[in-house]
């Protein structure tokens, strides 16, 4: 980069950053320091009080949720090297971003590669300013990995979509306004018989059941759909496209769920910290227990080399342009390893580390006993990790019928 | 692989078309066939030499190209890649202690020998049969060194070694005073046990406490870059091997169990590749040197022995056959994961770096 031009950028950023703390110091309660993500937890009813909520319409107004989203449908129209900026501004203040979920993740990337001009007017701008849930309709009893068996039916009534048929494993279905669902509208092709349409969840004939996991919690629900009616503009694409949308849709799932950072942020402290806490140590400061220093020692020293990994598929995808074949390993690897150490996290703390509630327990000890469980589900939803192999071994090493 | 500069990508390329058109794993039966202690073809090196390979990380004031560990890392993959018997890892080490605690008269003396390929050295460190720097009894008086070292690499073509004695590093010219004892290991490469009987030494001044301890991390680096090379040859020719071979009447390749173990396998080489190379970075940066190195050299032991195994049980028979080349790779694994440190010994030294 000349000089000139790199000056000129440094000064706008320079002054962008004056901006956004100037932002947070006049919008950012100090109440809400440290706390967590409202509108993105999946796991929870938005029970917003009203200084989150003010929080989340300052950050929605100017877009910032999703800053690098276009401005006209009400996102921040910024840079990366902006949006770093706001995270990192955010990161330094113990501020969240209140603007999250499946909308942000999954839905809105889609819809604004996909959709027309009046759906993204539409449905875009509530997302932006956090005042929407959506929720995915994929799976169906008789199609989890195989997606393209799905049953679900939409006859066509003219102006709209007759649709009957049940979708379970919904996240968040409970407290979902809306959901973006592929439903099948052809029975002669299995993958090109398929249609990606939005369903709105109070619609008459959506039902929902909540399911109980083993984490005691109830994020999940089953969903039915009995002649329930779909306008047509809530058709995204055409007729039978889809497939090709849905599975986009699905790139920037397993793109959230691998996310570096964000996994990064799960592993939070030191094991080895955390074991000082619970298991003896000697006059060294290292722990007694040689045969559980070993196990930590070999999960973070692989975490490491994880996280390198998720900076080098960045790193290369920058340089060439386009996703490095690396990050098919990032999704598969990075839910293993998160696994295991919440597993090595209980032999750490004992029947401690087994507290299913009560005062005795911390709360970081219960909680990460509930991780424990929900953690569970990395390795199955978003593509199982025996998919990813499957996806690795025939689509990166070419390991086919026909050689 | 790191996204590199356009010089390093022309070092690679260079290196790895020199490493498959003149330096085949045909190359290394020659070498084992031939029976020479030192193992290695003489004119195969200094051709290295002659293309700037041995002066890497040497700068240019005293004969090297000062391009880095990185780009050393990248040539010392590509030979790992044929199993190319040669002492540019051991002499690249011992540059790297005359470099770090060299006076600027000793750097001036050994570093052009050493990367014109005139001057082979290696690094003495081990007394015993495990990695401990912490156990050395060899000791210096009066600018004479007497000790044993154990498992020397590349022993028999040196003609300078550095030693490591209880106060420090030595460079110790083969004389008198010096003997080998040939210890043939598996890897058929140069090892040998050394007496150093009062032999005369010079004393390596600079570098402070830390310097055996950062050679250390400098010879983990590179030898973590030489095993890289290994397990990516392994997994392509069990790749290659198993898109051909036909039973039941399909291709092997098409077996869901073995599609899982391979994706499995190349999840662990992308973990490899990326732990190296940033262990390599971190050398050329100076920063967080001690845990990169752990991290690249633990991830290098742990890797290898896993594609090492399975690439021998994945060909089935053939792959147990002296004629086939995947048992080598098997054989020289396992002699650079006892190197500078094994698994259980780095997984204690990233716990103690890390407070535990
Ligand atoms: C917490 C959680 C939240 C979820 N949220 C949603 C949601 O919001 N919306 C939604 O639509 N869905 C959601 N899902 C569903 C999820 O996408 C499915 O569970 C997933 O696709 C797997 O399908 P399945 O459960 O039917 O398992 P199955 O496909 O029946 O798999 C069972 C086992 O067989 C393995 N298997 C399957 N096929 C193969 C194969 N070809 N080769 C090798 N092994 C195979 C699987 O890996 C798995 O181990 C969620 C799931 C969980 C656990």
């Amino acid at each position: 980069m000349p000089t000139q031009l790199k000056s000129d950028v440094h000064t706008s950023e320079d002054a962008f950053r004056t901006e956004v703390r100037q932002f947070l110091a006049t919008n950012f309660p100090d109440e809400l320091k440290g706390t967590g993500n409202m509108m993105a937890g999946l796991d929870g009813p938005t029970d917003e009080n009203p200084v989150q909520k003010k929080w989340r319409e300052a950050v929605g107004g100017r877009g910032w949720g999703t800053p690098t989203w276009p401005k006209e449908y009400g996102g921040g129209g910024l840079t990366k090297g902006q949006a770093r900026i706001i995270e990192h501004e955010f990161a330094k203040v113990g501020a969240y971003n209140p603007i999250g979920g499946m909308g942000v993740m999954m839905f809105g990337p889609t819809l604004l590669e996909y959709g027309d001009e009046r759906q993204k007017l539409e449905h875009i701008p509530p997302i932006c300013r956090g005042e929407i849930r959506w929720c995915q309709g994929y799976s169906e009893p008789n199609a989890g990995s195989d997606l393209a068996n799905l049953q679900t039916f939409a006859v066509d009534k003219g102006d709209h979509y007759l649709i009957n048929g049940q979708k379970t494993w919904t996240s968040g279905g409970q407290w979902a306004d809306k959901c973006f669902a592929i439903v099948r509208t052809d029975r002669s092709d299995k993958h090109k018989g398929i249609s990606f349409m939005l369903i709105d969840m109070d619609a008459p004939g959506v039902e929902v059941r909540p399911i109980t996991m083993i984490s005691g919690t109830s994020p999940f629900c089953e969903t039915f759909f009995t002649d329930v009616k779909v306008p047509k503009e809530n058709l995204v694409g055409k007729e039978g496209q889809g497939w090709t949308i849905g599975k986009r849709l699905l790139q920037h799932e397993r793109t959230n769920i691998s996310g570096g950072g964000r996994l990064a942020g799960m592993m939070g402290q030191s094991l080895g910290d955390i074991a000082k806490k619970y298991c003896e140590t000697g006059g060294d400061g290292a722990l007694v227990n040689k045969v559980l220093r070993d196990k930590i020692a070999d999960l973070e020293i692989r975490w490491n080399s994880f996280l390198l990994t998720a900076l080098r598929a960045v790193e290369e995808s920058k340089a060439q342009g386009g996703v490095s074949e690396i990050s098919s390993v990032l999704k598969k690897v990075g839910t293993k390893l998160a696994q295991d150490r919440s597993e090595l996290l209980i032999e750490i703390r004992g029947f401690q580390g087994l507290g299913w509630e009560g005062d005795e327990f911390g709360d970081d000890e219960l909680e990460d006993v509930r991780g424990w469980l929900f953690g569970k589900a990395a390795t199955i939803y978003g593509g199982s990790t025996e998919v990813q192999n499957n996806i690795i071994a025939k689509r990166v090493l070419g390991m086919l019928d026909h050689q | 692989m790191a996204v590199l500069s356009e010089e390093q990508e022309m070092l690679r390329n260079m290196a790895r078309d020199w490493a498959t058109k003149e330096s085949p794993v045909s190359e290394f039966r020659k070498v084992r066939a031939a029976g020479q202690p030192q193992a290695y073809n003489a004119d195969a090196y200094a051709a290295m030499a002659e293309m700037g390979w041995v002066g890497i990380i040497i700068p240019e004031a005293h004969g090297g190209s000062d391009f880095g560990f990185l780009s050393a890392g990248l040539v010392v993959e590509e030979l790992g890649k044929t199993l190319t018997a040669s002492p540019l890892v051991a002499t690249t080490i011992a540059a790297s202690a005359i470099l770090l605690g060299g006076s600027d008269e000793q750097k001036a003396k050994w570093l052009p020998r050493l990367a014109s390929g005139e001057t082979v050295a290696t690094l003495a460190v081990e007394e015993g049969t495990h990695c401990d720097p912490s156990a050395i009894e060899t000791s210096v008086s009066g600018g004479k060194l007497t000790g044993k070292k154990a498992f020397v690499h590349e022993a028999h073509g040196a003609s300078l070694f550095v030693v490591a004695a209880k106060d420090g590093l030595y460079l110790i010219e083969k004389g008198d005073g010096v003997s080998l004892t040939t210890r043939k290991l598996t890897d058929q490469r140069s090892h040998a046990d050394i007496q150093f009987a009062g032999a005369s030494a010079e004393k390596l001044e600079g570098g402070g406490d830390s310097l055996l301890g950062d050679v250390l991390d400098r010879a983990r680096v590179l030898s973590a870059a030489e095993m890289l090379g290994m397990a990516q040859a392994v997994f392509d020719t069990t790749l290659d091997y198993l898109k051909q071979r036909v039973q039941f009447n399909q291709v092997l390749a098409t077996f869901q169990a073995l599609q899982h173990r391979m994706a499995d396998l190349f999840a662990d080489l992308t973990q490899m590749r990326s732990a190296v190379e940033a262990g390599l970075q971190a050398v050329d940066s100076g920063f967080g040197v001690a845990r990169a190195a752990t991290i690249a050299k633990a991830e290098a032991n742990r890797v290898l022995h896993a594609i090492s195994n399975q690439g021998i049980q994945l060909h089935g028979g053939i792959g147990m056959t002296d004629e086939f080349n995947v048992g080598f790779y098997l054989k020289r694994a396992r002699v650079l994961e006892a190197s500078w440190g094994s698994s259980s010994y780095l997984k204690d030294r990233f716990a103690r770096l890390s407070g535990y």
